[in-house]
Formats: structure tokens, sequence, C-alpha cells
């Protein structure tokens, strides 16, 4: 029989915000545990939430990112269960009213093209970290109150590479509109996955199962892909699917079952008296609006116009927005920009790939790598020593001058200088000179090569080419 | 021992500002009164006389130095459900003994700002849920003008020690009475200010949609002189409300002439003891007296009010105390996992009307049961608030009684608590609808226990109703009489 997957996925987002989400502790992470608390995030007896109104203007503008309807008028509610990650036991999230309703995601999967519809965005808390030790656990919540995002799609996947691309698009869109750092590393983006399958042709839906706290895209791709075959194998052995909660065992690489009592929740949902409505107006969602930075398509579109690249180049470079930034501060200061746009493709995404690092992290800043294309441009590198330079900048940083002076790569392009090695090299390779005055032009590359041995890669090659040329063929 | 715990606030000030007496001196006198009557009252849970002293002379000394804030060097006692930094705030529960508090609530912050002096912790109904302190994990608090009798509650203890004159003013919270009922019993002045007026930060949650902070004192004058350091929006509180905050201490002088008082038929009714009606009556004729003129008025939905308010009270009350878990301050009991500790902690550090309270709250917000409870309460909520809404188009404010009888018989009533329940109908309307109101002494049962009175006016009108009350204290002296046992610290050397 063939059958056929329906996802859904409930993605967590951690907002960029400079506070957390209800009081005003740094929105931080990477600090001693326990560092960054206060009365209000520690549920501390008397102490009130009071919202952040930037996490709203961040999932408003996710909203308008993602083609959703913004409620103007939305509210707050309380979600209780007890958990020791959770300060109050209860979490301040939106039920029956969140920010933003519907929207789509356009994803490519295999050449076609489609929209993944979204249900909903709201805005919730987050809560603390369990940390497991020998023979106890602790708490950490510094983590706690952090802005939450969450993201709801409609059962529109139907694999595990469409729910992969889902993801990237989201994450891309996420990230372009400075919503989130979108840093999977840290925890910015988690995952829910809503997984059943049912019989080709069959219109009632099958048995869903649920694997929680996904926080990879590689991880709900090899989960989902487990998944959905061992439902297939289950139903086509006449077996059923049960209702139930699974874990991804990412090392097994297999979904179990938790049959754990504590997931057989009644959240018993009511509205926050701690806080009052959120109501906004038209004009101020407009205003948001105006101030959303530009996204890839558009993107991609200008650096074909503005800059002259090739579709293809501006296609890689906007891909990541950091790398886009990056290109973009580069091509200005050099004024060069297909050398910037090679550059950045070529040179610095093959070093920040090898480094596994982000743009930002890497000690390369934009106006030296500039620099870098200028002194080339000006011919006083050439190219081995440029990516020599390079290789500087990427890994101490500094300026491409001084390591030029320090290092003494600037190109000899004396040609009384290079005279002498000419002549040097022609005196002892005389089959090559040969070779090339039997016809064989190539034979020129040898001895281009040997000069710029000797000159210890300083030579420029255009000169070197010159004075060989006048010498061999006059 | 001196009588400077015989005071007001008001006297007090003049003396201090005379120089005639030291803030030291005045929290020496009561720091005697306590040790002559709280054995008897039982209405302090911790004093740290020390500290007290300290902030005293602080006290002084700003004066001194021309640096005296509005309530400078006055002492006032605070309930213990609100935060004061480094105090204990226990909360009358097991389930707190032990916490330390990091922070300062917000009205502790704005006593501290105005000078006074933070004299100690009053008893209270665990978490503020009961009507006569007798909830109190710690303590049995008694009725000053009785001590076979409650003080009513919660903050019973605030308005015991107010009464029993071991304290100048206190701090209590009302929920649905908590300030004016024992404020009632206790025959103090008890203001419940309107739901917004004063932060909340730092108070204790019961039912967040309800709970409002609110002074006892021995006069009207006194109440409006906290409630003016209290009162105003708090960026800690999101639902306090930035509304302007008139001069209460003079609003209050303009007197009863012009004023239409309305009396709700709904609260003159059978049920309620004989002489507490025919006191409160008394009061509207010398209202009426004094200028102000009286019409009959009608809340049709008050029979649901009490339904309504124990739904939504102990539905918010359910999730409010879910934080007291173990994991993070107070009482842990240890399990095998977070869910036994949980429900050992618990078990162990709740008493039995909390305990109820958390079931029936849990109950009602459950899967199939909040259409049924708690949305259909929230209606009614909304149809008490119409009702006023409708009273206030005719008049300024209104007056009841505060509870349908006097103080009651310590142990009288715990073994009915739906009796308890129905006591606080008069007060939690209040509440429901978001309004003012004011308790103040309004005559005496023939057996010598203090009756009150409620004056309650629409939301932010709290001037107009301490205007009504100011008039009406003006015109009798059923506040300046005292409880018997006060009589035993009066030193006969200095009283006049």
């Amino acid at each position: 029989m063939e059958f056929e997957a329906i996802i859904g996925l409930e993605i967590h987002v951690q907002l960029k915000t400079c506070s957390k989400m209800f009081c005003g502790c740094a929105n931080v992470t990477g600090r001693a545990p326990n560092t960054v608390v206060c009365p209000v995030c520690l549920g501390y007896p008397g102490a009130l939430p009071v919202m952040n109104a930037e996490a709203v203007r961040l999932t408003v503008q996710a909203g308008l990112l993602l083609n959703c309807r913004i409620n103007l008028f939305s509210k707050w509610d309380r979600k209780n269960y007890f958990y020791p990650d959770q300060a109050k036991n209860y979490q301040i999230s939106q039920y029956d009213q969140p920010l933003c309703l519907g929207g789509s995601v356009g994803i490519s999967v295999d050449g076609t093209e489609r929209e993944v519809r979204l249900t909903r965005i709201h805005l919730e808390e987050d809560v603390a970290k369990n940390i497991h030790f020998e023979s106890s656990s602790g708490v950490d919540f510094n983590r706690a109150g952090t802005p939450l995002m969450e993201i709801v799609t409609e059962p529109d996947l139907h694999s595990a590479d469409e729910a992969y691309a889902f993801l990237q698009a989201l994450k891309q869109i996420l990230a372009y509109g400075e919503i989130s750092d979108c840093n999977l590393e840290e925890g910015n983006v988690r995952c829910d996955i809503n997984c059943s399958v049912r019989p080709v042709g069959q219109r009632e839906l099958g048995v869903k199962t649920e694997i929680k706290n996904m926080n990879s895209f590689k991880g709900v791709h090899r989960a989902l892909s487990y998944e959905i075959e061992r439902q297939k194998r289950v139903l086509s052995g006449g077996g059923t699917i049960v209702q139930e909660t699974r874990r991804w065992d990412d090392v097994a690489g297999m979904t179990q079952s938790m049959r754990s009592k504590e997931y057989a929740h009644d959240y018993r949902y009511f509205p926050e008296p701690d806080l009052v409505p959120v109501e906004l107006t038209e004009a101020q969602v407009e205003s948001w609006g105006a101030t959303l930075p530009e996204l890839p398509a558009a993107r991609r579109r200008r650096f074909v116009e503005a800059y002259g690249l090739p579709d293809y180049d501006a296609g890689v470079l906007v891909a990541e927005k950091r790398i886009a930034d990056f290109y973009e501060e580069v091509a200005q200061a050099c004024g060069n920009y297909k050398a910037a746009s090679n550059w950045v493709m070529g040179e610095t995404m093959r070093a920040l790939s090898e480094a596994n690092m982000e743009v930002d992290a890497s000690p390369l800043r934009a106006e030296a790598l500039a620099g870098l294309i200028q002194l080339v441009d000006q011919k006083t590198l050439n190219m081995p020593a440029a990516k020599e330079v390079f290789q500087v900048l990427f890994t101490e940083g500094g300026e491409p001058k001084a390591i030029v002076e320090a290092r003494g790569l600037a190109q000899v392009s004396d040609s009384g200088e290079l005279e002498g090695f000419v002549e040097q090299v022609l005196e002892a390779h005389p089959q090559s000179v040969e070779a090339y005055r039997g016809g064989k032009a190539n034979a020129i590359q040898h001895l281009m090569g040997q000069v710029m041995r000797l000159s210890r890669g300083k030579a420029n090659p255009q000169v070197v080419l010159d004075l060989l040329r006048s010498r061999l063929d006059g | 021992m001196g009588n400077l715990h015989l005071e007001t606030i008001e006297s007090l000030q003049a003396k201090l500002r005379e120089g005639a007496c030291s803030s030291v001196e005045v929290v020496q006198d009561l720091l005697g009164a306590m040790e002559a009557v709280d054995g008897q009252v039982g209405a302090y849970l911790s004093v740290d006389a020390e500290t007290a002293l300290a902030e005293a002379a602080e006290a002084d000394r700003r004066r001194a130095d021309g640096k005296a804030g509005a309530l400078n060097g006055v002492p006032v006692a605070i309930k213990d459900v609100l935060n004061v930094k480094g105090q204990p705030c226990t909360c009358g529960s097991k389930i707190l003994e032990g916490f330390v508090s990091p922070y300062d609530a917000t009205v502790v912050k704005r006593l501290r700002e105005a000078g006074a002096v933070l004299l100690g912790r009053v008893n209270m109904d665990e978490f503020a849920m009961g009507s006569s302190t007798e909830n109190s994990a710690f303590r049995t608090t008694r009725n000053p003008w009785d001590l076979s009798r409650v003080p009513g509650g919660s903050s019973g203890g605030s308005a015991a020690a107010v009464a029993a004159r071991e304290a100048i003013a206190s701090l209590g919270s009302d929920t649905g009475g908590s300030v004016r009922q024992p404020a009632a019993f206790c025959g103090c002045v008890g203001l419940k200010p309107s739901y917004g007026r004063v932060s909340r930060y730092g108070l204790t949650a019961y039912a967040s949609s309800l709970d409002q902070v609110g002074p006892v004192t021995r006069t009207v004058s006194d109440a409006a002189a906290l409630l003016q350091v209290l009162a105003g929006a708090d960026p800690m509180d999101s639902t306090s409300v930035d509304a302007p905050v008139p001069d209460y201490r003079e609003e209050i002088k303009l007197g009863m002439e012009g004023l239409t008082l309305g009396l709700p038929a709904e609260y003159f009714v059978e049920g309620t003891d004989p002489e507490v009606d025919a006191a409160v009556r008394a009061a509207v004729a010398q209202c009426e007296a004094l200028g102000a003129t009286v019409r009959e008025v009608s809340l049709p939905h008050t029979p649901y009010a009490i339904a309504a308010y124990y739904i939504i009270a102990t539905a918010e009350a359910s999730a409010n105390l879910a934080r007291f878990d173990g994991v993070r301050y107070g009482r842990r009991v240890e399990g095998q996992d977070p869910i036994e500790m949980y429900g050992r902690t618990r078990a162990e550090g709740f008493g039995p009307e909390v305990k109820r309270r958390i079931v029936l709250g849990t109950y009602v917000l459950s899967s199939g049961y909040y259409d049924a409870y708690y949305l259909r309460a929230q209606k009614v909520r909304t149809l008490i608030r119409d009702d006023f809404a409708a009273a206030f188009g005719d008049c300024h404010a209104l007056i009841a009684p505060v509870s349908p009888t006097v103080a009651y018989g310590v142990g009288e009533k715990t073994g009915d608590p739906l009796q308890m329940y129905l006591g606080d109908i008069f007060t939690v309307t209040a509440n429901l609808a978001g309004l003012c109101g004011v308790a103040l002494p309004c005559g005496f049962t023939a057996g010598g226990l203090p009756i009150g009175m409620q004056v309650l006016g629409p939301a932010f009108a709290e001037e107009q109703i301490l205007r009504v009350a100011h008039a009406y204290e003006e015109a009798t002296d059923w506040h300046t009489r005292r409880p018997a046992l006060v009589e035993e610290t009066v030193s006969s050397r200095q009283e006049g």
C-alpha cells in the first residue's frame, strides 16, 4: 500500500531582545548559573510580570514577514503545569488570542516551489534549564523568562525533506528580520514535530505521534525519516499507531516511546490577571512594518542591479544575512563589487566553513578585506601573496598593509630588479627556452614559475611575462 | 512608659513636628504596649525591635536635618503577606517558614521613602484565605474588645494591633473584605482602595484580579494620610492605573453637604444581626442630618456575588500558589522525584483551608468545567459591575453594613466553611467590581462589640468615600473608644 506522511511543526524561537519577557534581567547566554535572575523570573512571592514591548514588536514583525494577520487585540493566559524548570509552575503564554494568525512560508524542494501555511504565532516565556549531576539535579534560571515565540504550522508538510526546507526558509526569514539570532547551537530555535501517516487516498488523518524538543534541523530530518518509516512499517504489518509523545535518540538514530503520565496534561488555561491585554493600533503595526529589513529575494535583485553581480553570486551571497551584510560592507569599502563577491564567496566562505564559524565571530573585518582587494587592484599584491595575507587576516586580524610590510610581500614590478632573475632562469632552463621557441607556448609558464620562485612570490607576474616575452620573442 | 502608643498618625505628627516627642520614644511606647497586651491579643508574628528603633533614630536625625518625609517617624505594622527586604514573609503559612524576602514591596518602598518606620509583621489567615485569622498556621489572634472572639480576617493582626493600641496604623490586604471586615470587628477604619490604585508588587498574591493593599487606622484622616503615600501607578505592576492622585487629606474636609448617598436594598436584608442593621441605619440618618441626600438603590445581582467570588478567587489562587513547591525557597520535604517532592511539600506546608481553595480553584478551571464555572462567574462579575455603575449614576457613594454579624467566638464557625464564606456577602462585591470602600465604626452592641459600616464609591473616587466617612466620624465619637485591655497600658503619670 502507498502511504503519505502528514507533518506539522511547532517551532520555538528565542527573540533577540535586550531584556527578558516579563522582567528587567538581561537576555544573555553563557553566564554562571543563576546569576541573571530576579524575584520575577524566579517566581518569588509577590513578584509581578511586566510585558516586554520589544518582544511584542519583534513578534508582530515576524508575523508581517511571514504574511500573518496581526491581531490588534491579543491577551495573555496562564498555562498550568508543575515542573522544576518552571518558576511559577505556570507559564505565561497566549492561548486563544495570539498576536498573529495565519501566514505562510515559501519552500522549494526538488525544484518544486510551494507555500506552507502557518496556523498562528504567539508569544510566551521560556523555561529554565534542568541540569543533572551524578546524584542530584539543579536548575539554572538564567534562561527562565527569555522571550519565546511559538510558530505553529498547518499539517502541510509531507516529507523530512520538506520539513527541513521549511525550517531553513523560516530561519532565513527570521534571521533577516533580526527577530532572532537563530543560533541552533545556543538553543535559539527548538522544534516539536507532529507526524502521522495514512494510505494515499484516505481522507481522514492517521493517528499522530509527537516528537518533542528537537534542537537541530538535521535532527528533525533524521527523526522524521525514521518516524515516517516506522509508522508505515507498523501499519503495513497490520498494527496500529499509539497517540503518544516520542523522544528522538540521536545516538541510536531512532524515536522511542516516552509513556509518561506527566504528559497527560490538562493545562487549565485562564486569562493572566497580572497583565493587561495587548492592544495595538493599525498605525503602530504599519510603522513596525515600515522598519522591516529587506528580505532575501529583494536583496538578491538589488545585488544584481546595484552591484552588477551575476544572479548566481547574488543568490549565494544573500542566503545568509550575515554574509550578505559582510559582502555589502566589503563592496562599498573597496569599490570593486565583483572582486568583493569573489573574495567573499571564495576565500571567506571556504575559511568560515573550514573553521565552522560565523562571519562575525572571525577576526576578519570587512574593511580589512576591502583593503586587501585594493592592494590587489593597485598591483601591490599578486594573488598568491594576497591569499597569504587573507589567511593572516582571517586567523589573526589586523591591517593588510602592515601585514604586507611585515612579511615583505609587496609585489616587485621594477623591471631592473626582475631582469636579473629572468636572465638567471633563461640560463638554467635551456630546454624550456628551446620548447617555447619550438612552438610550445605553455613552456613560458614554467619559466615564469621559476622567476616567481626566485622573487619569493613577490614579482609582478605581468612584468615578468612581458620581460620573458621580449627576451624570447625578440 | 509614656502614652505615645495612644496617638493617631495625625496627632503624632503634630507632636513630632513640635519636638514634643521623638520617633524613638514612639517606637519604645509601642514596644511597651506589645509587651503588655500582645500575649493576650496575639497580633504580631515577628518584631525586629532593634531595626525598628534604628529606623526611628534615623527618622529623628532626618527631622533634625530638615529632611522629614510625609510620614517621617510614623511606625506602621505590616501584614505578613507583604515583602520587606531582609524580613520573613510567612503569609501565615508553614510553607514559607524560614523564608527571608530579598526585596521590598512597592508599598513598603513608598512607606520608607515617606520616612515611616516598619514596626513588625502582623498575623493573618494563611495566604489571606479566611475571615477570622483562625487559619494562621502560627497563632490565634484575639479581638481586643473581647478576647474570646475573633478579630476578623484575613488582616486580623493588622486590625487587632491598631485596636489594642500596639500599632498606630498598619497595612492589610483586601481580596474579598480582608481589610474592611477585621476593621469593623475591631472598631477601626479600614480602606480598600480601588483596584489599580495601589501597587500590588510585593504583595504575595491570593487572587490577583481582586487583591488590593489597604491601610487600617484609628481615624479616616489617618487612612487618607497613608493612602496619599501608597497611591499611584507603579511600573512594576501592569494593573496599577496611572490616574491622578488627589490631595486626600484636604479633599476629605469638604463635608457631607451636597452628597447623595445610596442604600442598596440587597444589603439591608433579613439575616443581618438586628443590632448591626440598626446601627448602620442610624448612621445613615446621621449622614442625612449632616446634609446628605439619601436614596434607595438596587444591586440586583448581589445574591450571586459569593459564588462568583469563590470561583474566581480560588481559580486564581490555584495558580498563584503553585509556585510554593519547595524548589527555590521555603519549606521542602524531599521525595523520590520532583512530583513526589511537590506532593509532600505542599501536603505538609499548606493548611486545610488553603488546600480546600486550591482544589476548588483547580476544579473550576478543569477542562469541561471551565465554561460552567469560571466563565460564568466572570459574566456575573460583569453584571455586578454594571449594577454598581447604574447605582453610581444616581449617587456619590453607597452605605452598607460591612458584615452581617459582629465579631463571633473563636472556634464558632471553623467547622462550617460555607457559613464563614457567607459572612463576606457585603464585602466581596467591591472587589469583584474593582471599587473602593472604607469601613469605619458606627456603634457598639449592647455587649460592647464594635459595629462597622462601609462607604462604597466608584473606582478611583477614594476622596469621595473618605469625605463621607470623615464627615460622619467628625460628628461621632465611636472611634475614640478604647478596649478595656488598653487601659492597662495607659500610664496615669502622663495621662491628662
